[in-house]
């Protein structure tokens, strides 16, 4: 039986566990809290684990923190949904708005790896326009970097995470082939095939982020369908068995259980280093550069908490735009029942897609969407049905029967960003004595707008695709970005397009925050794309002296 | 066993490779909890016993899926959710004081506590804390829909669905790491998951789900 990885630091005395061998360890490197480290990086997520490897690569010295766990998938995976919960994080938040938006499972994890441990490996690439929705689709906000070169960022990210995907991709400018082959279908992706067919929209299996062969000690995925509660094999190519590893044999220095409460500035207004928690005490990590990597929810609470006489308002806030403008993506769905088995546990839940809606202008509100097949699990599905339906008793039970006959729809939608959409700060406090997010969301009438037309698309799908006692889940989101926007200037944007703070050059801020607008796709292979341009930026910065 | 998916057990897989370590230690502990409060007092356990059955009523002849004890579980144990409504409390103070006011509603109305109304009656009020109808002082300014939603039908629907006499009712496959399955299209079955018994056809089914390992 391994210890238990909530205990203590599993990341310590010159070793880090190895992740692909049962009770193996890998050599790391330790760094002293008074060495002044060149990067402190706090989170190892979708954004932050990237960029500790890739700096570390570089030659930097770097030390990721992350406030959960370092698991071993091999030993500590249970194939459960209940024990599971363990991945999500679960510190108090309070929620309100007109739409309070879930937390926990529904969006953020609390390991090293972040979100990706749990995530479901749907890699995409945003649309080319996207990145300027404001001047060529009218809507949001303009991003300060360039497609093209983001082009060439996802084609490096889908390497690194050697994406399984079709050797044609229907949308969008040429990709090049993905680097493994797709997965096969399962029932429930053949039904979206059927479906989108009928309507005359093109599908294609959807690229995702586990092994479709064998990669080094990463076995081919076994279609066991748990990957939202932590894949036990190590076919996931989650940012804990990918990056990680990388950044550890490149000289990065990990620290598991490792909560950072607060930034310190010097005299000068720079970044000084972190304040953490760990193993039951305050500790203080000196840094020259500090980097926030901690999502849309921590990244602004941890901004605005290290708030000081010089930053009243928090840091990197002179805009006013930290935690303002964060927004989530629409995750509604229609679902129904087949006369076949479909046995929609098997395989990761989503093998087959339509972006069809996110190409096609021609409707009458702005913003895009996609729609994917699903597969969700016991708990998972009876908190869509009692959620959508309000059904409770008998007729619940007997509603859970037919759970192998289950098809399902679901979008992943852009909502736009709105300054009333928040995280602040609570009065109420967490464990640590940090006073924890308060998060404010309303959906806007354009969001409902497309809200709807996905949901009649969706039930008309599975209409024709034979599908009976069709359903609508109306009320659901998924994802989060923005509250650290990056833009064009100091006055309307918290951070460049290097993530780089305007108000205070040695803080950076790289993951999903950054983002200015959320797009029809989910977000983590852009999170990763960034983190590998910003990562080549700072080598490039560093190399002229302007670090 | 009858139903959909009659005699398919679970557990019957647990020594196969559908089954690793950690979820034998896992789904084993579930089973074995104990049947006895250890956050609610017996009082607010015997309302919470009532509730639950209302909300996940079980049918005679199996086992019973214990629901007080896995929600008394979440709560001992800090199972937490990750958030709460502004306008709630944590969890297990939502709880009691949902309880406390539930049977203070049952009084009003009938002069008993919830736990000693026939079911028709604590369907009543139970669909009235649905639409919110319920305002007695002791909800203290919890909104009875908020709780009713976000612990009521979430807590005990949740426990319920995490325990294997579940996932054999509705033909889920449960555990299955390191095995994961093969055959994946439509209207295929790998002989390590259950058989849904065609109408009329239950006695194919049986045989084939005590075979299933
Ligand atoms: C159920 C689910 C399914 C998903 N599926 C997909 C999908 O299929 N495709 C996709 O693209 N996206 C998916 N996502 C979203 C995706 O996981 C996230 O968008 C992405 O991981 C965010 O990256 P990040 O780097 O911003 O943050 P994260 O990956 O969440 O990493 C942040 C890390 O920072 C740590 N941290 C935060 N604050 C602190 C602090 N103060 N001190 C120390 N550590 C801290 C956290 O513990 C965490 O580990 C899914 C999300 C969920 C919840
Ligand atoms: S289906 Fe594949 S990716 Fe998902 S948990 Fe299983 S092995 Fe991992």
């Amino acid at each position: 039986m391994s210890a238990d990885p909530f205990a203590a630091p599993r990341a310590a005395n010159g070793r880090a566990p190895d992740v692909f061998r049962h009770g193996g360890w890998v050599p790391m490197r330790q760094y002293r809290e008074d060495d002044e480290v060149d990067f402190a990086v706090v989170g190892t997520g979708a954004g932050g684990a990237p960029l500790i490897a890739r700096l570390a690569e570089t030659g930097f010295s770097v030390i990721g923190f992350d406030a959960g766990p370092y698991f071993r998938p091999l030993e500590d995976f249970a194939s459960d949904e209940w024990e599971q919960n363990k991945l999500y994080w679960t510190d108090q938040r309070v929620i309100d708005g007109a739409n309070p938006m879930v937390q926990g499972g529904k969006n953020s994890g609390k390991a090293v790896g972040g979100s990706t441990v749990h995530f479901a490996m749907v890699s995409l690439r945003f649309r080319p326009e996207w990145f300027k929705s404001r001047s060529q689709l009218g809507y949001g906000a303009d991003w300060p970097l360039d497609w093209r070169e983001m082009w060439a960022y996802y084609g490096q990210a889908e390497e690194a995470l050697k994406i399984a995907g079709p050797v044609t991709y229907p949308w969008g400018p040429k990709r090049p082939r993905y680097p493994y082959r797709p997965h096969e279908l399962n029932g429930a992706a053949e039904i979206l095939a059927r479906g989108a067919e009928a309507l005359g929209y093109k599908w294609t299996a959807t690229p995702l982020a586990t092994v479709s062969a064998p990669r080094g000690a990463s076995p081919p995925c076994v279609y066991r369908g748990f990957c939202r509660f932590g894949c036990s094999t190590n076919a996931k190519q989650s940012q804990l068995v990918t990056f990680i590893p990388r950044a550890l044999a490149a000289g990065a220095e990990i620290r598991d259980l490792a909560m950072v409460g607060r930034i310190e500035t010097g005299t000068d207004g720079r970044a000084t280093g972190i304040h953490y928690h760990r193993e039951g005490q305050w500790r203080f990590q000196k840094a020259r550069n500090v980097v926030v990597a901690g999502y849309a929810v921590e990244t602004p609470r941890l901004l605005l908490a290290s708030a000081n006489d010089r930053y009243p308002d928090g840091l990197a806030n002179s805009s006013g735009l930290v935690g303002k403008n964060l927004m989530t993506q629409a995750n509604q769905a229609a679902f129904g029942v087949m006369q076949d088995e479909v046995r929609w546990y098997k395989g990761p839940p989503s093998l087959s897609l339509t972006e069809h809606w996110n190409y096609e202008d021609r409707k009458d509100f702005a913003g895009g969407y996609c729609w994917m097949a699903q597969g969700p699990l016991p708990i998972e599905w009876v908190t869509v049905q009692t959620g959508a339906r309000g059904i409770w008793g008998e007729q619940l039970r007997r509603e859970m029967e037919k759970y192998n006959h289950q098809v399902g729809l679901k979008m992943v939608g852009e909502m736009l960003p709105d300054e009333r959409n928040r995280v602040t700060l609570d009065e109420e406090r967490d464990q640590f004595g940090l006073r924890i997010a308060r998060v404010t969301y309303s959906w806007g009438d354009n969001d409902k707008a497309l809200i709807r037309h996905a949901l009649d698309q969706m039930h008309w799908s599975l209409e024709a695709a034979g599908a009976t006692e069709i359903f609508r889940q109306e009320n659901d989101t998924n994802h989060l970005a923005g509250t650290a926007r990056m833009g064009f200037d100091a006055k309307t944007s918290v951070v460049n397009a290097d993530c780089r703070s305007w108000d205070i050059p040695n803080l950076w801020v790289c993951d999903g925050s950054v983002f200015p607008t959320t797009g029809g796709v989910n977000p983590s292979l852009t999170i990763t794309s960034i983190a590998l341009r910003t990562a080549d930026r700072i080598e490039a910065l560093a190399a002229r002296g302007e670090l | 066993m009858t139903g959909r998916y009659p005699d398919y057990d679970v557990l019957a897989k647990r020594d196969t490779p559908s089954w690793n370590d950690v979820t034998r230690r896992t789904v084993y502990r579930r089973l074995d909890l104990p049947r006895m409060p250890r956050y609610f007092s017996e009082a607010e356990w015997r309302t919470l016993g009532a509730v639950c059955d209302r909300i996940m009523p079980q049918p005679s002849g199996r086992e019973r899926i214990p629901l007080p004890a896995l929600v008394d579980a979440k709560i001992f144990e800090r199972h937490e959710d990750g958030y709460r409504l502004a306008s709630m409390p944590g969890q297990g103070e939502a709880w009691k004081r949902g309880l406390a006011a539930l049977d203070a509603e049952a009084r009003t109305r009938h002069e008993l506590d919830f736990a000693s109304l026939g079911p028709d009656d604590q369907d009543a009020l139970l669909r009235a804390m649905q639409k919110g109808e319920l305002t007695h002082d002791a909800w203290g300014g919890m909104p009875s829909k908020a709780f009713f939603e976000h612990r009521v039908i979430a807590d005990v629907t949740h426990c319920y669905y995490s325990h294997p006499i579940a996932w054999n009712e509705i033909g889920f496959g449960g555990p299955a790491s390191p095995r994961g399955y093969v055959r994946m299209g439509l209207n295929r079955r790998d002989p390590w998951e259950g058989a849904e018994a065609a109408p009329g056809e239950q006695a194919e089914a049986r045989r084939i789900n005590q075979r299933v390992g």
